[in-house]
């Protein structure tokens, strides 16, 4: 089993069926409603793929994906904006929230977004130059461990309490009321599905790269520098170089993940981005399993379904049973949920320890 | 010279070559109609040929909001019981679908879409802060659907698919800055949390005080959540001014009261108004922080009417002696009635009919009678301004002719001009 999961053959036999059951199994089944909602998990699995490499094989706890998810996702959500009032109003529009938020013109800097060529490359670059910036400047002075993760995390923080004071930024209530996705109305429920193919094509693409970086020498460099980074660089590598290229991936994972979070949830505030959502996005890695590829995937999309599946059984006191839940597979699996084959081979192995203590 | 890791060419091709394979199998998925084009409606799927009729209670029941949202939940289900205790609407009984928008607007569209397309319910009542109101506008607009909203907020919305129960600025703030105005206050300090409300409120309050000649001395925004308030408090004590207009939001009220208080100021010396400070939120604050201080609302427990009285002893009945009725969960439970009475008007759960039938409908509500306006689905209410009392309770020291027409944008008030948006 788990030789034909890591095999060559098996991978392109797993991407097959990944694409199958995205591409094919859940239009066919699913609602419109559930499909969309489906999109949205897809957006947190894709910002996963990114955390498993970047915390799962290279060990950096970025407790603050949130900031690259917020930046593509306000990058897109400008751009939406923009094109929207200038289909209403002529182009020049100011956006319908600025005017109720009293500004009269356009400020500058949303004034390249009304280009759609303008934005895609914004969302591209932007976020990812930024991740290498502060790669560099944190990895160079060997900021590791508990440091790196509490300075992503404050970094989270700090962004979405930027957002808030900013009002020509939509301010608390964020940027929604989106009509049109480069030119498609957003309220027809093709183009709501092919928003949805769209996120799974992502996924899978950035499952693909992700999968090419695990198996090349980088990789292996990458995990090297994971559990001994002094032997890396006795070795002659600069662990820093190793360290800023998987954070860089993970963030502009993440800033596309934003991207089109956007037309398909319909609204980005700085709720989405802040300290809380970065957490979310750990804890779907860390209880699917941050070291396989497959497993930060599996974790989102698990953590998202059971948060969404929960409250809507039990509006009240689903919060409580989300918790249990959490307790449950981290105390029981501590390698996650792909973890679970190798966890039940080494319950029949070891049939006496499993016993409880007299 | 350190050592260099590089990619293997075959690799980043290979990988390109996947990209490109899923992104043209993306694209070749059909596409749907482009902006100017007309969408086929979304077909509702509102069911009501049974005993049955099903709303939906979008609140939230967990997250910051919880605390405040969740009266509002009692309120829309007492005022269900009673109307199912009653016969139901067009003899059919009310069913309640509740959902948690998790103080979160993302989720609050998420579930407002799942109460319209999958519970396929007739109306939504619920949502409370103006960000998940504008996270669900879109959602309510697009599968044309009914949402009742219920707090007070900043105006300048007015959308077909949404009733607002609450007061809009005119029939809240301004009568506000009426009322003080009368009593004389010169000057005023402006105190908001830094989001859209307290931010257009202030727009409103500095047209009116250029019309009107009063001084605006400062205005100053505090981080929504925001407990430190000193330096605020030592500048509204150092500007001299004769009241002070608070629109912050929340816990901050809590730590805006007990420095105000602690620096010596009173509400004789300087009044505050405040716009989000009811009966559920004074033992927070603490009676003795704020007693004597005054609110802007359309609603006290304290109002006296036959129908208030029925109202405040029916919730206390179902939710405990201890339970206070406040603005925001009166205006919900007229939401669920003003729903029930225009269904019965148009005789028919569709929303085209609820739209066409809207104008004029009414209900006599603990306030006072309340008719919704059917263009820009607002309704009217009385202002009341209300003194904080040692016993916790808000009274009435001042109240409106009358109830007020809604005006969300400030249509009938020419210092309003500047502040007027295209819709």
């Amino acid at each position: 089993m788990s030789k034909f999961l890591t095999g060559r053959a098996g991978t392109w036999t797993g991407f097959a069926a990944a694409a199958l059951v995205l591409f094919g199994a859940a239009p066919l089944l699913l609602s419109g409603f559930r499909l969309g909602l489906l999109a949205q998990f897809l957006c947190y699995a894709i910002v996963a793929v990114g955390i498993g490499l970047a915390w799962g094989r290279g060990g950096m706890l970025t407790l603050g994906q949130g900031v690259f998810f917020g930046m593509g996702a306000y990058l897109m959500a400008m751009h939406m904006k923009m094109a929207d009032a200038e289909f209403r109003n002529g182009p020049g529009s100011v956006p319908d929230f600025m005017e109720l938020a009293g500004i009269r013109e356009i400020p500058a800097y949303w004034v390249p977004f009304a280009s759609p060529a303008f934005t895609i490359a914004a969302i591209l670059i932007l976020p990812t130059a930024f991740a290498v910036l502060l790669g560099f400047a944190v990895f160079k002075r060997r900021v590791k461990g508990a440091y790196f993760a509490i300075l992503s995390q404050a970094l989270a923080g700090a962004f979405a309490i930027l957002l808030i004071g900013q009002q020509s930024m939509g301010g608390f209530n964020g940027l929604s009321r989106f009509r049109y996705f480069f030119g498609y109305n957003l309220d027809d429920p093709i183009n709501q599905q092919m928003l949805y193919f769209i996120a799974a094509g992502i996924l899978l693409v950035v499952l693909a790269v992700a999968l090419q970086l695990r198996r090349s020498r980088y990789g292996e460099l990458l995990v090297a520098v994971r559990d001994a980074e002094e032997r890396v660089r006795f070795l002659g590598y600069d662990a820093a170089n190793i360290k800023v290229v998987a954070y860089a991936a993970a963030a502009l994972f993440a800033a596309v993940a934003g991207a089109i979070f956007v037309p398909i949830v319909g609204i980005i505030s700085p709720a989405n981005i802040g300290i809380v959502p970065s957490i979310m996005f750990i804890l779907g890695v860390a209880i699917g399993g941050r070291g396989s590829l497959i497993g930060p995937v599996i974790g989102a999309l698990a953590v998202a379904l059971a948060q969404s599946a929960l409250s809507e059984q039990f509006p009240s006191a689903w919060t409580y049973a989300q918790g249990l839940l959490f307790i449950v597979v981290i105390a029981l699996l501590p390698g996650g949920i792909a973890s679970i084959a190798a966890a039940t081979k080494r319950f029949r192995r070891e049939p006496v320890t499993a016993e409880a203590p007299a | 010279m350190p050592q260099r890791f590089k990619f293997r060419a075959r690799d980043v091709a290979r990988t390109f070559t996947a990209s490109a394979a899923v992104t043209a199998l993306a694209l070749t998925a059909a596409c749907g109609s482009r902006a100017g084009e007309e969408t086929a409606a979304a077909e509702s799927c509102v069911d009501t040929s049974g005993d049955t009729v099903k709303v939906g209670a979008l609140n939230s029941l967990s997250g910051t909001m919880s605390i405040s949202e969740t009266t509002v939940r009692d309120a829309i289900y007492l005022a269900v019981e009673e109307i199912n205790a009653a016969g139901g609407v067009q003899g059919k009984q009310i069913e309640i679908v509740a959902e948690d928008g998790a103080s979160e607007p993302t989720v609050f569209a998420e579930k407002a879409e799942k109460l319209i397309r999958e519970d396929c319910v007739a109306a939504v009542f619920g949502g409370w802060t103006s960000a998940s109101r504008k996270a669900m506008l879109p959602v309510f607009e697009d599968n044309d659907s009914l949402l009742y909203y219920p707090v007070q907020y900043e105006g300048l919305e007015a959308s077909e698919n949404i009733f607002y129960t609450g007061a809009t600025t005119n029939q809240q703030i301004i009568p506000a800055l009426d009322y003080l105005a009368e009593t004389g206050v010169k000057s005023l300090y402006l105190v908001g949390s830094d989001y859209v409300f307290p931010r257009t409120a202030n727009a409103i309050i500095n047209a009116y005080a250029a019309d009107k000649g009063i001084e605006i001395v400062g205005e100053d925004y505090a981080q929504l959540g925001s407990v430190e308030f000193s330096t605020i408090v030592n500048q509204v004590n150092a500007s001299g001014a004769d009241a002070v207009f608070n629109t912050l939001n929340g816990d901050s009220n809590v730590a805006f009261f007990r420095e105000y208080a602690n620096v010596g100021l009173t509400a004789e010396e300087m009044p505050v108004m405040s716009v989000s400070i009811a009966e559920e939120e004074v033992g927070g604050i603490g009676v003795e922080n704020i007693e004597g201080q005054l609110a802007a609302w359309n609603y006290y427990q304290t109002v006296e009417s036959p129908e208030n009285t029925t109202f405040v002893e029916a919730f206390k009945a179902e939710y405990g002696a201890e339970r206070v009725t406040s603005d925001p969960m009166e205006a919900a439970y007229n939401s669920v009635y003003l729903w029930a009475a225009t269904v019965e008007k148009a005789e028919s759960f569709a929303v085209e009919d609820l739209q066409a039938a809207a104008d004029g409908v009414s209900f006599a509500s603990p306030e006072g009678t309340v008719v919704i306006d059917g263009d820009n689905h607002h309704v009217t209410k009385t202002a009341r301004i209300g003194q904080i009392s040692a016993d916790g309770l808000l009274y009435t020291v001042w109240e409106s002719e009358g109830p007020i027409e809604p005006d969300p944008f400030l249509e009938g008030y020419d210092w309003a001009a500047d502040l007027k948006v295209t819709e």
